[in-house]
């Protein structure tokens, strides 16, 4: 019988942690001006090297890395979770339109910034907001339990996300604040849309979420059978799971903040990690944070290196990876549900 | 392989239900339920599709709370215990299980460990060789790493039985436990619960093959429209009239060789008999 053991988590968490180490070293090598790993190894660790050198990497490539990392840890997390509380292998925050809810309030947040002055932390602060009601309002169109099935959730994530992309534009034309493409950044998702003036929230936000995530993972594993069978092995259900959303929530609220509407983390990265080490969140959410993590960074570095002198927005690199493996999921899943 | 522990003797306490009031969605479906599952015995559960049995299952773990009545465990009201206490000491085997994820049935097991488990960590060995060991007596170790996904009906059922076993309750609730079995595995369950009982524990088991309960239950309740019909030994409540009364057909009851009976369901005319 395979059996979760010490080891087998330690191997995993490692092996996820070397990957997504090799994936920063390598992002912060690359770029513009590309510097060898000897010199990024030098400026990081040793605090040595050239000026030049030392002002690209800590000052222009880390904060982004940085960024990448939490952004994706959070919302590959957000989607495990997701995914276990809901019954779900589909749900995603994106998909679900948990982060168009969330992206929706922080945007309203900066309109209503540019005729009262308010603190820069509002900001992360009300995309919380947007993806508690977001995930509050999932939950009441869907009967509680995900009970309407597959589709009528991902119907109305498809209207959430419908909604939110429509008050976005409405209220960044009304404000007047975005200039050109930079709404367009907010609606693809972009690691630079949003200067970090934030970060000690964001990522307070993130950890607090991805803390959660890990100690009630055991809850995870029972919820992800259904209420009925969590509550009969002894999961008080819906204190557990309100706390799950909450956290989730915030890590979510605080990932679009900074990041603006990057889809498909949260479904891709879950799903593969399945493949590989199994349904145990006890292993499944510590390696989903770490591989969603590398995940993002790796994307966000092809993002700005695929193109000569332009750089993708990331979120057009996960939605053309994970769109098609979303058709794919929910292909199968369609067509196991007809099965008797 | 690790040598299979017997079960350690237990001081279960009776399951009773004091005059319940059942409903389900505001409607009443059963009222005036009196009876206990005492330690020591099997008590099967029967009557008409629909009646409500299975909800009688969620009120006899809490999961639902009486309109009206009390259900205990000893003298305290399982709803006043909380889930994780009332976990450790009965465990409910569902008719089925639709598990999204690709679990392995090993895992599945696992879980039935988790009331008796701190909210973090991972399971210990004396966790994991319970599980093996209620699935070595099920027959069924080489499911242990296949996906749940992948078992068959009867199949899922002996895993949620072996993870209801690894819970280590007082009181087992079977949901027609033996719905999706085969006649040895059928044998082979009920010779578990048997054995479970005989250690000390009380079982309710929801049946719709009388004469497999006949022969396996201590006592029967019989339920009719809105009401208990019988409560008692299978050969008191198994007669033509409770079943006439409980299920609205005409039925023979037969002594078997072995001396227990068999019900025989009657065809009126115009039923579809063969020639």
């Amino acid at each position: 019988m395979i059996r979760l053991t010490p080891a087998r988590l330690f191997t995993v968490v490692a092996i996820a942690a070397a990957a997504l180490v090799a994936i920063v070293l390598g992002a912060l090598a690359t770029g513009p001006a590309p510097l060898s790993l000897t010199e990024v190894f030098r400026v990081l660790v040793l605090g040595e090297g050239t000026d030049g050198a030392r002002d690209i990497v800590l000052g222009v490539r880390l904060p982004r890395v940085v960024l990448g990392v939490l952004v994706g840890a959070a919302l590959a997390t957000a989607g495990a979770v997701f995914q276990a509380l809901l019954r779900n292998p589909l749900a995603d925050p994106y998909v679900l339109g948990v982060s168009g809810g969330a992206a929706l309030a922080g945007i309203a947040v900066l309109a209503l910034g540019g005729v009262v002055a308010l603190p820069t932390q509002s900001v992360p602060l009300a995309a919380f907001i947007g993806g508690i009601v977001a995930t509050g309002l999932l939950y009441w169109v869907s009967g509680g339990r995900g009970g309407s099935g597959p589709t009528g959730l991902l119907l109305t994530g498809v209207v959430f996300n419908a909604v939110a992309s429509a008050g976005i534009v409405f209220l960044a034309s009304i404000a007047g604040f975005f200039e050109g493409s930079r709404i367009f950044l907010w609606l693809i998702g972009q690691l630079s849309a949003v200067e970090i003036d934030a970060a000690g929230l964001v990522g307070a936000s993130v950890l607090l979420g991805l803390a959660v995530a890990c100690v009630f993972a055991r809850s995870l594993n029972l919820l992800a059978l259904g209420d009925e069978s969590a509550a009969e092995l002894g999961v008080p259900v819906e204190s557990h799971r309100r706390i799950l959303l909450l956290a989730t929530s915030l890590m979510v609220g605080a990932a679009v903040s900074v990041s603006g509407l990057i889809g498909f983390v949260g479904l891709i990265v879950p799903h593969a990690l399945r493949l590989l080490i199994g349904s145990d969140h006890r292993l499944l959410v510590p390696a989903t944070a770490l591989c969603g993590a590398g995940f993002l960074v790796l994307s966000d570095t092809l993002a700005r290196s695929l193109i000569d002198g332009r750089e993708l927005p990331v979120g057009a690199v996960t939605a053309l990876l994970g769109g098609p493996l979303f058709i794919v999921l929910l292909r199968r899943s369609q067509s196991r549900s007809r099965l008797p | 392989m690790k040598s299979i522990a017997p079960t350690a003797p237990r001081s279960a306490e009776g399951l009773r239900f004091e005059s319940v009031t059942a409903t389900r969605g505001g409607r009443t479906l059963l009222h005036g339920i009196d009876f206990e599952v005492r330690p020591g015995e099997i008590v099967g559960l029967a009557g008409r599709n629909g009646v409500g049995k299975t909800t009688l299952l969620q009120l006899a773990n809490g999961l639902l709370a009486p309109a009206a009545g009390r259900v205990l465990l000893g003298e305290t009201p399982v709803r006043s215990l909380g889930r994780r206490a009332v976990a450790r000491r009965i465990a409910l085997v569902p008719q089925d299980l639709h598990v999204p994820f690709p679990f392995r049935a090993g895992e599945l097991v696992l879980m039935g460990r988790a009331p008796h488990q701190p909210l973090v960590g991972l399971d210990s060995d004396a966790d994991v060789v319970r599980a093996r060991t209620a699935l070595a007596r099920l027959g069924i170790e080489d499911l242990a790493d296949r996906s749940v996904e992948t078992l068959s009906g009867g199949e899922r059922q002996l895993v949620l039985f072996a993870r209801a076993l690894v819970q280590d309750p007082e009181h087992l609730l079977l949901d027609e436990p033996t719905a999706f079995l085969d006649l040895k595995h059928r044998l082979e369950v009920l010779g578990e619960v048997r054995r479970f009982v005989s250690a000390g524990g009380g079982a309710l088991v929801v049946s719709h093959d009388l004469t497999l309960a006949a022969r396996t239950c201590d006592r029967l309740v019989l339920l009719g429209e809105g009401e208990v019909v019988a409560v008692g030994r299978p050969e008191d409540v198994l007669t033509p009239a409770n079943l006439a009364r409980a299920f609205a057909i005409d039925a023979q009851i037969v002594s078997g060789p072995d001396g227990r009976l068999i019900v025989l369901p009657m065809l009126g005319p115009g039923e579809p008999a063969r020639d």
